[in-house]
């Protein structure tokens, strides 16, 4: 504003936001910002640093027309400032625009707030055809506000009793239609043969076929049992997910009386729900499950939304314990090196920016706990070296099709992969080349392990090989802020 | 049964040469191996008996052979297992555990209920061997 007077800048009326004050080239992001990078498509005729300044300004302080209030305040530190705005490689019409936010702009540990803040109403507005959310980064001294993931990795394999390899587990099917005792079967069934975690799928709530209070019961019932079976710990993902937060900390209560080791929660339950059964899980020792069913709607399109590593860090600033997070080779949306990004967020102590992954800052998390990524989807036991390749040991690998569905048995799939899984470890370990001998691998251990014949007869040549929606688009050097 | 704790216990019983390409695959990340053995196999029996500390400084897995060899001599009719300790930050953890001596005979678990209001259970996994004997008097005659 050198040549702008502040009778100018507020003198009423409808001002461009880059005049305003929202578009700073100049401008230093501090320690303490929040950053944000925006994938932006202007409409026609907008440049893109007035319509990355209208973002900034639209996400902090501005509205659409000059307001004398503006100077009962410290406007210009209340300002979100867009610093900088590239084009996107290969992308006609598209442009990163970075923007920095003052950390006092966020209330202290709320992920409602902050997203309130950042994808509020601009995504929305007229200038922007288009707007997609790429990545954040949140500043230390915000990040510590935050209690993150009530138990983490290395409680969740203590209290488990399992190392050195990626747990199992599988979703209940069919979904929706079976009764407590016939959904109960499946659990034990699939615990006993040798997975470790079973699930309730992110629509499983209390419905006319199966109250929520039956099936507690039952999962229970036959996780006990398992664990008896087999001398292992074992837990089922009871999904507490419903209508009111009174009806979820009943059904959180319950699965405690009944001793499970862990409840489940989906994304549509809204961020302060999430954060609420977050804290009730830390008081209970629970482990929590995250289901990210909804995401896509926002996440898939890279032109519009919110990336899905953005919601990565707001889950593991929010606090669960797990969070599905693809499994590149199964059957949803999943490019290879976008989804090891998501895996790095969650997993690690601290991010260095990468674009080969899509990890446009350096983030630190401050000995927040890490997450468990979830990779289900369309997977099955002739994938398990491509798989334990792909993510290595913290992870849960889930066969839920490739479990329930083996010929000879719920309790043979479980088998199968367990015996799979077991082999390609132990393989690993020994200094072996999964990628080029997996098959090999796999067929040796089915010499001894009728079951993983069976699958691989199966299912062994079933690839979901469509194109990526969510590719990257990468720029040839990554940057710290 | 077949106690299914440990990360290879889906596998046929390693040989000795298996052992000790884990062994030195654990070494390798510079994880600390221990040995630990117990007859009470209760899946929350978290604190097997130690034998001896953690191998901080061995670099050998023949030495950590050697161990294995004693231990399992020393309790013929336990169960024995390989730690692989990770000290590093974040980690300070077990990195990989597995099972390398089992008994010959493995009754495993009844599962105990308790009665509650409105069809809940309280239940208790409760070890056949256990249930035989003290420690040392559990498996086998010579415990």
């Amino acid at each position: 504003m050198d040549d702008t007077t502040a009778r100018d800048r507020y003198a009423a009326g409808v001002m461009k936001y880059a005049q305003m004050g929202y578009w700073q080239p100049d401008y230093e992001p501090a320690d303490t910002d929040v950053l944000a990078v925006f994938r932006i498509t202007p409409q026609e005729g907008v440049d893109p640093e007035e319509a990355a300044a209208a973002v900034a300004g639209e996400s902090s302080t501005a509205t659409w027309t000059v307001v004398w209030t503006d100077r009962l305040t410290a406007h210009e530190a209340y300002q979100a400032k867009a610093y900088r705005v590239e084009p996107v490689p290969g992308a006609e019409g598209q442009y990163f625009a970075y923007i920095a936010y003052d950390i006092e702009l966020f209330e202290p540990g709320s992920i409602t707030n902050m997203t309130a803040s950042i994808i509020g109403n601009v995504h929305g507005f007229k200038p922007v055809k288009a707007l997609r959310l790429e990545d954040m980064r949140i500043p230390t001294a915000l990040v510590t506000t935050f209690p993150g993931p009530p138990n983490g990795i290395v409680v969740e394999r203590e209290r488990l009793d399992k190392f050195g390899r990626p747990l199992l587990g599988a979703t209940v099917k069919p979904k929706l239609g079976l009764s407590g005792k016939n959904y109960g079967r499946v659990v034990y069934e699939a615990l006993r043969g040798g997975l470790d975690f079973t699930k309730d799928d992110e629509n499983i709530n209390s419905q006319s076929f199966m109250n929520w209070r039956d099936r507690f019961l039952h999962a229970m019932e036959a996780v006990n049992k398992a664990e008896a079976a087999t001398g292992e710990v074992k837990g089922h993902y009871l999904n507490v997910s419903a209508a009111t937060m009174e009806d979820m900390y009943e059904r959180a209560e319950f699965a405690r009386e009944l001793g499970s080791v862990v409840i489940m929660i989906d994304l549509v339950i809204g961020y302060t729900a999430i954060q609420s059964m977050s804290n009730w899980a830390r008081r209970n020792g629970m482990l929590l499950h995250m289901h990210r069913a909804s995401h896509s709607t926002f996440t898939r399109q890279k032109t519009h939304g919110v990336s899905f590593r953005v919601l990565c860090k707001w889950l593991r600033l929010a606090g669960c314990d797990h969070l599905h997070a693809g499994t590149v080779v199964g059957k949803l949306e999943g490019d290879k090196e976008s989804v090891l990004g998501f895996y790095d967020v969650l997993r690690e102590r601290h991010n260095d920016a990468n674009m080969t992954r899509g990890l446009f800052f350096d983030q630190d998390w401050v000995g927040l706990h890490k997450v468990m990524p979830v990779a289900s989807g369309g997977i099955h036991a002739g994938q398990m070296h491509e798989l334990v390749d792909l993510f290595g040991d913290d992870c849960v690998l889930q066969f839920g099709g490739g479990t329930i569905g083996h010929p000879e048995g719920i309790a043979q799939g479980a088998t199968a992969n367990r015996v799979a899984l077991e082999a390609v470890v132990k393989a690993r370990n020994e200094g072996r080349d999964l990628l080029a001998e997996g098959p090999r691998i796999l067929a040796d251990a089915a010499k001894s392990c009728r079951p993983l014949r069976a699958a691989l007869d199966t299912w062994g040549g079933v690839t979901f090989e469509y194109a990526s929606t969510d590719t990257l688009d990468v720029v040839p050097t990554p940057t710290s802020i | 049964m077949r106690i299914t704790q440990g990360t290879f216990s889906f596998l046929p019983d390693l040989t000795e040469d298996e052992v000790r390409a884990q062994l030195e695959y654990c070494l390798e990340h510079g994880w600390a191996v221990s040995v630990e053995h117990t007859d009470d196999p209760h899946p929350r029996n978290t604190y097997w008996e130690m034998w001896d500390l953690p191998m901080f400084d061995l670099a050998d897995a023949v030495g950590v052979m050697e161990e294995i060899r004693a231990c399992g001599a020393a309790h013929p009719d336990a169960y024995v297992r390989v730690n692989a300790f990770d000290a590093s930050r974040g980690v300070e953890s077990v990195a990989l555990s597995f099972i390398v001596q089992r008994p010959a005979e493995e009754p495993g678990f009844h599962l105990q209920r308790q009665e509650g209001p409105d069809r809940t259970q309280r239940y208790s996994i409760v070890s056949y061997a256990v249930e035989r004997g003290p420690e040392g008097e559990r498996y086998g005659t010579r415990g």
